[in-house]
């Protein structure tokens, strides 16, 4: 085996591309040279700012392939053994070699002897390949070169077992030469293999090569600086990852900014930190509070311990700061009310009219709904209302995520309703699988009113989700549906908010589009699948789910509650045993069915007294069942059913259900339908797998 | 190690804008003057927009002056103006060592890259208005945005051959950096000298009033009916001169520029409504993209007529 090293140089590869990057070429590698029979062991590869690293053990050839072509039998037409000839590239009959085959006749053959390659060859290839169609998410041309890449590339280390691999791309020839840090590395130097690279661009590059070790340096220092100065680090560690891909050499420094700016909502600091300026935010750990610093990670040691760095950065986000206080400052010059007019500006969709026609909307729906939900529908109305007033203000402008807190904010700050504040904050929730719902009963309102909405809206204009496509977030608001009314116990059936959707569009936004039966049908679909996957993530078996579902899926609470109750009962002795028996009746029915059509009617004279045992349960259990489901008391109509197990098992122990006698089979039929009925009431058991 | 005092630091606004051009000038790049039409950025300067497209090499550094009515704030914000200077330079086909240049340049107005962080963070450009995008990055100093740094890939609609690279100094921010002020008018724009008797000058002195002024016209009196009929013109003037027998892109193109300042006024007017926005940013975009088209032709043009002799 020999040592193939591969550094790829270029100019700063954006932060939020390098780990995939540096994945993929491994990858691509890897299966390219595995293709041309070069299996890669040792892997190891690296990514920062301005590379991307790669090396493996390779055997110093590829494997010598023969490979057996089989021809036409020895007494075949001249036609059929002159084609062989001819694909098999031999002039001469006498190059074919003959197998003897006594069963089926002796045939021709060929056998190919392909010798190994190179692997200076192979990897050559492999490489102008794998850079050649190098799956950035976005990439560009440079210069007079036709080549891509993700920045303009700059240069390329090739080495086997030290020994630089001839190969060129987009005019760069691979070679051994490379450069460390922009300020603290000497200029360009040559490597002899990847312990000499590591060691080099370390020591005297002043390059860490690992996202890793950056990342953990820049922890750890973070986390001592702060100690260091009373105060703690606030993790974050989707921005730790950024900031390991912005610098080649990092040096954690603390800033600080004027105190006064912690009267900004702390929401607004942290974003300007994170988003603007790559900062981690820091607490002062006595109160929990934000503490006036920040932690700003450069790319370089200075002279003077990085003093003017950290000066600097605090000046840029004292200025970033400043504005937001003056957005603050302006916005509060207006009670958040009189922004409602503005929201005529914005336009929702272009077919759909402007977020103002959607606040209408929402605050008619809302109110519908109100009674259900146990809200006042005048404080459901204002909240809908001023919901979206913050959008045209100053701060959303320009914190465009934090739409809906800013309003809260301001909102309270004119000393409006707990409840609206709180409807306000939350009207977004949930964003994703793990953010909380929204409880306050205001709140739910208009949660909930806004998404369903939004859904109509797009399904109204045929701009459904398809595939990974989902611009508009529709299954995120499905999906927020669905948790809002199970994670608050909602007695509400989703066909009755759709309806009520839809007589609430026709108060609010007559010129929107006509929705016909079909659309509802399809959104109810829709919702009901992003409920079945809901309930797979949280444990519930597929097939039970579907059992459930397909009698009624409109009240999603009691679903739930059927697929649960199902879900326990079928892990007991009782339930395993009770579906064993519904199945076979099942079964009975299936097959007989496929007979002649099944007996209709009730049960009449019964004669064999298990047959009259089991009528007498199965009246019983129904009724029971019947009760049981009304009240919501799922477990027990499970034990209800399971209480017909006994006189079932006694019913086809002692009965013939094909009786001879066709009254009698008949009325025997007519029992397991009445049997798969009532069960019916709970699931549907043929649809249960296991 | 390097001492601060080696470097000499360019105190003055006129002085920055000074080392840049004689920075620029000795990698080769013609220092051209600012063109004479409103534009809100130095990239709309035909030098940029025009000159990237088609097959010859170019390379190009100026001042511009750009204007963004709706930025007005009638001299009271310390760093929203109106009017406002970009110092823009374009390399086509861009030098293999576009970057080190650029950190030449910086070098060259004084600031000290040991003692301050340079970072190169990702930033892909796009006008609209234009028709154009490209890859490139924000260039931080400090965590303070000094230059946007572009690898221009389509211009008016037409995707390039040869790639420029652009730069794009925001002139009065980095000035602020430099001079270590934190308004806009206070900055230094010309030095006092006692030997010649030159008067120390401040931004505020020469622009203060301008920015009064002018936020007062964009925002209260610009007559948006004449401004309108105006655009109207521009538009079709452009269209006109694209399609004569033999087109005119040049003058066409400063109609586009025209057409695409007074849409900016009526916006700072308040009279364009977000959907009819979006309307007139594509109309401005359809102008410049037959201009784009209608030079890129012409050019090709001359160069067959070039080869025939």
């Amino acid at each position: 085996m020999v040592e193939l090293f591969i550094e790829i140089f270029s100019e700063e590869i954006p932060a939020r591309m390098q780990l995939k990057a540096g994945e993929n070429f491994s990858k691509l590698m890897v299966s390219g040279l595995k293709r041309e029979g070069l299996l890669c062991e040792k892997i190891i590869y690296h990514t920062g700012p301005r590379r991307l690293i790669f090396k493996a053990d390779i055997p110093l050839k590829s494997p010598d392939l023969s490979e057996e072509k089989k021809g036409p039998r020895v007494n075949a037409p001249e036609k059929a053994i002159e084609g062989f000839l001819r694909s098999a590239g031999l002039t001469n009959l006498s190059d074919a070699r003959i197998k003897v085959d006594e069963k089926k006749g002796d045939y021709y053959y060929t056998k190919t002897e392909k010798k190994g390659l190179n692997s200076d060859q192979i990897v050559s290839e492999v490489l102008v390949s794998v850079m050649n169609n190098f799956p950035w998410p976005k990439s560009m041309k440079s210069g007079r070169s036709g080549f891509r890449w993700v920045r303009p590339l700059r240069g390329i280390i090739c080495l086997i077992d030290g020994k630089i691999i001839d190969c060129a791309v987009d005019n760069i020839r691979a070679d051994r030469m490379t450069e460390g840090h922009r300020r603290h590395g000497k200029g360009p130097f040559t490597v002899k293999s990847f312990s000499d690279y590591c060691h080099k661009l370390e020591n005297e590059g002043h390059v860490m090569i690992s996202h890793q070790d950056r990342k953990n340096k820049i922890f750890n220092d973070a986390k001592n600086v702060c100690a260091e100065n009373g105060l703690e680090l606030i993790d974050d560690i989707s921005l730790l990852d950024e900031v390991s891909g912005l610098v080649e050499w990092p040096n954690v420094l603390l800033g600080h900014m004027d105190p006064l700016f912690l009267e900004l909502p702390s929401e607004v600091i942290k974003l300007s930190m994170r988003t603007h300026q790559k900062y981690f935010a820091v607490r002062d750990p006595s109160t929990g509070n934000l503490s006036p610093h920040f932690i700003v990670v450069s790319n370089q040691t200075a002279p003077d311990g990085g003093a003017e760095i950290a000066k600097g950065n605090g000046k840029v986000l004292s200025a970033r700061l400043s504005d937001a206080k003056f957005f603050q400052k302006e916005d509060m010059k207006f009670d958040l009310e009189e922004n409602y007019s503005k929201l005529d500006s914005i336009v929702f969709h272009k077919k759909l009219g402007s977020i103002r026609d959607k606040s209408e909307r929402v605050a008619v729906l809302a109110t519908l709904m109100a009674p259900y939900l146990n809200a006042d529908p005048e404080l459901v109305k204002k909240a809908a209302r001023l919901a979206k007033c913050d959008l045209v203000t100053n701060m959303v402008v320009e914190f465009t995520s934090l739409q809906g807190q800013i309003g809260a904010m301001y909102y309270a700050a004119e000393g409006g309703n707990k409840d609206i504040v709180k409807a306000i904050e939350d009207q977004y929730k949930p964003q994703g699988p793990s953010d909380n719902v929204p409880s306050n009963s205001v709140a739910i309102a208009v949660a909930l009113a806004d998404k369903i909405d939004t859904l109509l809206c797009f399904w109204g204009i045929q701009e459904k989700p398809t595939g990974s496509k989902d611009p508009f977030a529709l299954r995120r608001a499905a999906l927020g549906v669905v948790r809002i009314i199970l994670e608050n116990k909602i007695k509400l059936n989703i066909s009755n908010i759709l309806e009520m959707a839809v007589s609430s569009r026709v108060i609010a936004k007559p010129c929107l589009p006509e929705l016909d039966t079909s659309v509802i049908d399809s959104l109810l679909f829709f919702i009901t699948e992003r409920f079945k996957v809901y309930l797979r993530d949280n444990g519930m078996r597929q097939d039970l789910i579907n059992a459930v579902l397909k009698r009624d899926a409109n009240d999603l609470l009691s679903a739930t509650n059927r697929v649960e109750s199902l879900q326990a009962f079928l892990s007991t002795e009782e339930g395993i045993n009770l579906l064993s028996v519904c199945k076979r009746s099942g079964n009975i029915l299936k097959a007989e069915e496929k007979k002649a059509e099944l007996p209709c009617g009730d049960v009449d004279t019964l004669t064999h007294y298990r047959a009259k045992n089991l009528l007498g349960a199965l009246i019983q259990a129904r009724k029971n069942i019947v009760l049981e489901m009304g009240n919501e008391s799922y477990s027990m109509a499970m034990t209800a059913l399971s209480k017909l197990r006994k006189p079932i098992d006694l019913f086809f122990d002692e009965v013939k259900v094909n009786d001879e006698n066709p009254d009698i089979r008949a009325n025997n039929l007519r029992l397991l339908i009445m049997l798969r009925d009532t069960a019916l009431e709970i699931a549907d058991f043929d649809a249960i797998t296991g | 190690m390097k001492m601060k005092n080696n470097i000499k630091s360019v105190k003055s606004f006129q002085g920055l804008i000074l080392a840049l051009q004689n920075y620029w000038a000795s990698q080769g790049c013609v220092i051209l003057q600012p063109f004479d039409t409103e534009v809100g950025a130095g990239t709309l300067h035909p030098a940029t927009v025009l000159r990237s497209l088609g097959n010859k090499p170019w390379n190009v550094a100026y001042v511009q002056p750009s204007r963004r009515p709706a930025d007005g704030r009638y001299g009271e914000n310390p760093n929203r103006l109106q009017h406002y200077y970009q110092f823009q330079v374009i390399m086509k086909p861009n030098p293999v060592n576009f970057q080190e240049l650029y950190l030449g340049s910086l070098a060259a107005i004084g600031i000290d890259m040991d003692l301050h962080d340079i970072r190169f963070v990702e930033d892909d450009w796009e006008n609209p208005t234009v028709g154009a995008w490209g890859l490139g990055w924000e260039v931080w100093c400090d965590g303070m945005e000094v230059s946007q740094y572009t690898y221009f890939q389509q211009v008016g609609g037409v995707e390039l051959d040869i790639v420029s690279g652009e730069l794009t100094y925001g002139l009065e921010r980095l000035a602020m950096y430099v001079q270590g002020v934190d308004n806009v008018y206070d900055l230094v724009f010309t030095e006092e000298n006692k030997s010649n008797g030159t008067p120390k000058v401040l931004y505020g002195d020469i622009f203060h009033q301008n920015e009064v002024q002018q936020s007062a016209y964009n925002f209260e009196y610009a007559d948006t009916i004449k401004i309108l009929e105006k655009f109207k013109f521009a538009e079709a003037e452009c269209m006109a001169l694209l399609e004569l027998d033999i087109a005119l892109p040049l003058p066409a193109y400063e109609h586009a520029l025209k057409a695409s300042h007074l849409f900016n006024l009526l916006d700072a007017r308040g009279v364009v409504s977000p959907t009819q926005r979006q309307e007139y940013i594509k109309r401005v975009r359809d102008l410049t993209k037959a201009c784009a088209n209608s030079y890129v032709n012409k050019e090709n043009n001359i160069k067959e007529k070039a080869w025939k002799n």
